[in-house]
């Protein structure tokens, strides 16, 4: 036994009290669904955990009917400070359940507890917090005085922070006024249904927030649906390129959190130690199912070898294994398809001429998993550099002068993240001003805060998330609403295309970036 | 015996320069009473991709000034025009149709605008930028930055001049290069705007103005893969909906049409409406 080899510590999955069977969360209580309905497993051992319900269009209807009749009659009279109240609430009954929420998420998603418990459900009940001060608030969001909640807002999720993403998109919708529909992904349905009990703990108002399960087919009957005032997405660029054509025209006001390939910037000066687990955190957290993930690292020519050694040194010591033991780094992969989608850009990469290194280390049988990657070697134009992998995999590229590392970092139609490693503070602002990125971090990466506005250039998709930006994503100015939706004539809703052929609302579908 | 006049040539305005069409084609511009008034360029799909090649060239110039300097060269444009006031009073009445009483209070009113927006232009990142205090040894903040081109189809009815400048002026605060479809029947105060901003301080390629039919040109800005944003504030009797749906190709920020005599009111919001929020995570923990 090495220094490597940890006894297992397994956190106990007793603290689940789970239902065989979950329906759809519509006006506050849990119903059947109309559509076929899904088995969402564990992606670590391909167990199913329950049978899910899923929302065919008539229950789309019921759940946007049940939104709209809770805005006009309840949740849009309420004073700012009751909302906020059941949004205190709600973060209070998250962290209650920290643990319970920490292990069902690990377990539907299939990343490592360490993560869930220390990231995922602490920002969680963070966003509840943060957003409930804002409800009585809202004359100081930067609309001027009184400004106007939407009415109902749709909101689709991806399956790679299941929870945290439903945070995002409820905390700031409620705390504005308006009321929620909102799709969870189809493989990660489990957290927002216990989040759903959650609701119904902290008796919130029947209807004000609806919760569906399903693919995307149900995301887009949601989006598309004519009773709808907001739609936020955050899911890969090719559905949300569809969402904003299929949306055109309508009035509703969209916000969209896309893909991203994230440069990385590592500078000769730059705290060595620092930056190898920043870099580490970048590509490798959540398996690297990350939109802002750093998968592309530009390291300066000079200590391009030194950079590479240490972090390949550091990858042998990352335990890859069991979601749901204490030790695991890297948990498994979230499903088939992106394991599928992981592995074929991989053989891209080696295709292409860059060098593939991994550690060695042994993966399960059972499960979708794939070992941490490196690909070293790679130039700008190989595929490697330019499509969003969503996976364990890194690509290294190198840069001599800092106009270069500026230019390389831009060259990408994507612009969500990037992160700077220098010691010299004037050269981080000066670089942190010419990176086209809605995010940068500096000698960090990958952090995440309630009071932070967080969202993409180009296109990564546009609104922010986070902050007193983000609560603006839910309001309009008190005078502007009334006109702005009085110029979209009534037939432009039917001009606007429907959306083609239905795609899954997830991360990774963006074949047309490749 | 009364002196020959010498009638202007209407030319477009791209990377600081004065151009006729390539496509050679020219549209009659008449007044109100249906008499011709002169032949102004009909811009073509080439026209259009050179002044986004001149708006994309000119930005990271334009962008990288100082707003201090940017809210300067601005203020001069105002200055300018308040010196050639008579002939945009003139252009607009022979044109439009109106009194001299309101051509004056529209051109004032254009020159008013200019002044209020270019005030902005060192302001609106105070006002639309934040520093966030998360939970932990970071130094966080937001800024917004230009979005970078953005293609604008200019009010089309009258009120040509205050249309156009309360749609342009407002995507030059931050920084944002323009490309300008004129009003197609009132063109003629969008054409001198170009020669008094071809005089001002402002560099070549920030804005780009032309004439012809919108209807004609938009659709290939709006497809246009370095175009960042669309305003189709002036676009309303376009299918805009079509142009919104060809804008998401490239997940370009858009603005819907309005329409009345408020269409491009004086807002922060248009500012804000083409700018891009930067959030900078500084660690203050490496000691």
């Amino acid at each position: 036994m090495t220094f490597l080899n940890y006894a297992p510590a397994p956190e106990s999955t007793a603290i689940l009290d789970l239902r065989p069977s979950y329906g759809l969360f519509i006006d506050g209580a849990f119903v059947d669904g109309h559509g076929a309905p899904l088995t969402t497993i564990s992606p670590a051992t391909e167990k199913p955990i329950a049978e899910i319900a899923t929302a065919d269009a008539h229950d789309v209807d019921l759940a946007v009917a049940a939104a709209r009749r809770a805005y006009d009659t309840t949740w849009s009279r309420m004073s700012g400070a009751d909302r906020g109240k059941y949004l205190f609430r709600i973060a209070r009954l998250v962290q209650e359940r920290a643990r319970e929420l920490a292990v069902a998420e690990s377990l539907d998603n299939g990343k490592p507890i360490k993560e869930t418990r220390d990231v995922d459900v602490p920002l969680v009940a963070a966003w509840f917090f943060y957003y409930a001060g804002w409800a009585d608030k809202l004359d100081y969001a930067g609309l001027g005085p009184s400004p106007r909640s939407l009415g109902v807002a749709a909101q689709v999720i991806p399956w790679n922070f299941p929870l945290l993403m439903l945070a995002w998109k409820i905390a700031p919708a409620l705390a504005a006024g308006n009321t929620v529909v909102l799709k969870s992904a189809e493989s990660t349905p489990l957290t927002a249904l216990l989040f759903a009990e959650i609701l119904q703990q902290a008796e919130l108002p029947d209807g004000v927030v609806n919760i569906l399960s399903g693919a995307g087919d149900t995301g887009s009957l949601l989006v598309n649906h004519d009773d709808v005032d907001k739609v936020a997405f955050t899911g890969s660029t090719k559905v949300g390129r569809e969402i904003a054509r299929s949306t055109a025209g309508t009035g509703k006001k969209l916000t969209l959190e896309l893909g991203g390939k994230g440069a990385n910037i590592v500078f000769d000066d730059a705290p060595i130690d620092q930056a190898i687990e920043g870099i580490v955190t970048g590509i490798f957290f959540n398996q690297g199912q990350v939109c802002c993930a750093g998968s592309r690292l530009l390291v300066q020519e000079n200590v391009h070898d030194e950079v590479v050694e240490r972090l390949k040194e550091r990858l042998r010591t990352l335990r890859v294994g069991d979601p749901l033991d204490k030790n695991t780094d890297v948990g498994a992969i979230n499903s088939a398809a992106q394991l599928k989608r992981i592995t074929e850009l991989s053989a891209v990469g080696e295709d292409e001429g860059a060098d593939r290194w991994s550690p060695e280390c042994a993966l399960p049988d059972a499960g979708f998993w794939f070992a941490p990657t490196i690909f070293t070697n790679v130039s700008t134009s190989h595929r490697i550099a330019r499509d969003e992998i969503f996976g364990p995999v890194l690509s290294v590229l190198t840069f001599r002068t800092p106009d270069e590392a500026i230019t390389k970092a831009n060259n990408s139609p994507y612009g969500l993240s990037a992160g700077i490693w220098t010691d010299k503070g004037s050269r981080i602002l000066a670089v942190a001003d010419k990176l086209r990125a809605g995010v940068v971090w500096a000698n960090t990466f990958n952090r995440f805060d309630p009071a932070s506005p967080f969202g993409g250039y180009k296109e990564s998709g546009y609104g922010r998330e986070g902050g007193r930006h983000g609560l603006a994503a839910y309001l309009a100015p008190s005078r502007a609403d009334a006109t702005v939706r009085s110029t979209v004539p009534a037939v432009a809703r039917t001009q606007a295309e429907p959306m083609a052929a239905p795609e899954p609302v997830v991360e990774t579908t963006n074949e047309d970036t490749k | 015996m009364s002196r020959l006049t010498i009638p202007k040539t209407y030319k477009l305005y791209i990377g600081g320069k004065f151009p006729r069409s390539e496509s050679g084609r020219v549209y009659e511009v008449a007044t109100r009473g249906g008499d011709f008034l002169a032949n102004a360029a009909k811009a073509s799909r080439k026209d259009a991709r050179d002044a986004v090649v001149a708006a994309r060239s000119a930005v990271s110039g334009w962008a990288g000034t100082s707003g201090y300097n940017r809210g300067q060269v601005l203020y001069r444009i105002a200055e300018l025009l308040e010196g050639r006031s008579a002939q945009f009073v003139a252009e607009i009445m022979r044109v439009e149709g109106a009194s001299e009483s309101a051509a004056v209070a529209q051109v004032d009113k254009a020159i008013d605008r200019w002044v209020w927006y270019a005030g902005w232009s060192d302001k609106y990142a105070q006002v639309t930028g934040s520093s966030n205090p998360v939970a932990g040894p970071y130094f966080n903040l937001s800024v917004p930055e230009p979005t970078g081109v953005v293609a604008i189809v200019a009010p089309q009815g009258e009120g040509s001049l205050l249309g156009f400048v309360g749609a342009v002026a407002p995507a030059l605060v931050a920084g944002n290069t323009v490309i300008v479809l004129a009003s197609e029947r009132y063109p003629l105060s969008a054409i001198s705007l170009s020669e008094v901003l071809a005089t001002s301080d402002v560099p070549g390629g920030v804005v780009n103005i032309l004439t012809g039919s919108p209807a004609e040109i938009t659709p290939w800005l709006a497809s246009h893969a370095d175009v960042n944003a669309l305003d189709l504030v002036g676009a309303g009797a376009l299918e805009w909906v079509d142009l919104q749906i060809a804008a998401a190709e490239t997940l370009k920020r858009v603005l819907p049409p309005e329409e009345g005599p408020d269409a491009a009111a004086p807002s922060l919001d248009r500012i804000a409406a083409f700018t891009e929020t930067k959030t900078v995570w500084h660690t203050k923990g490496l000691l």
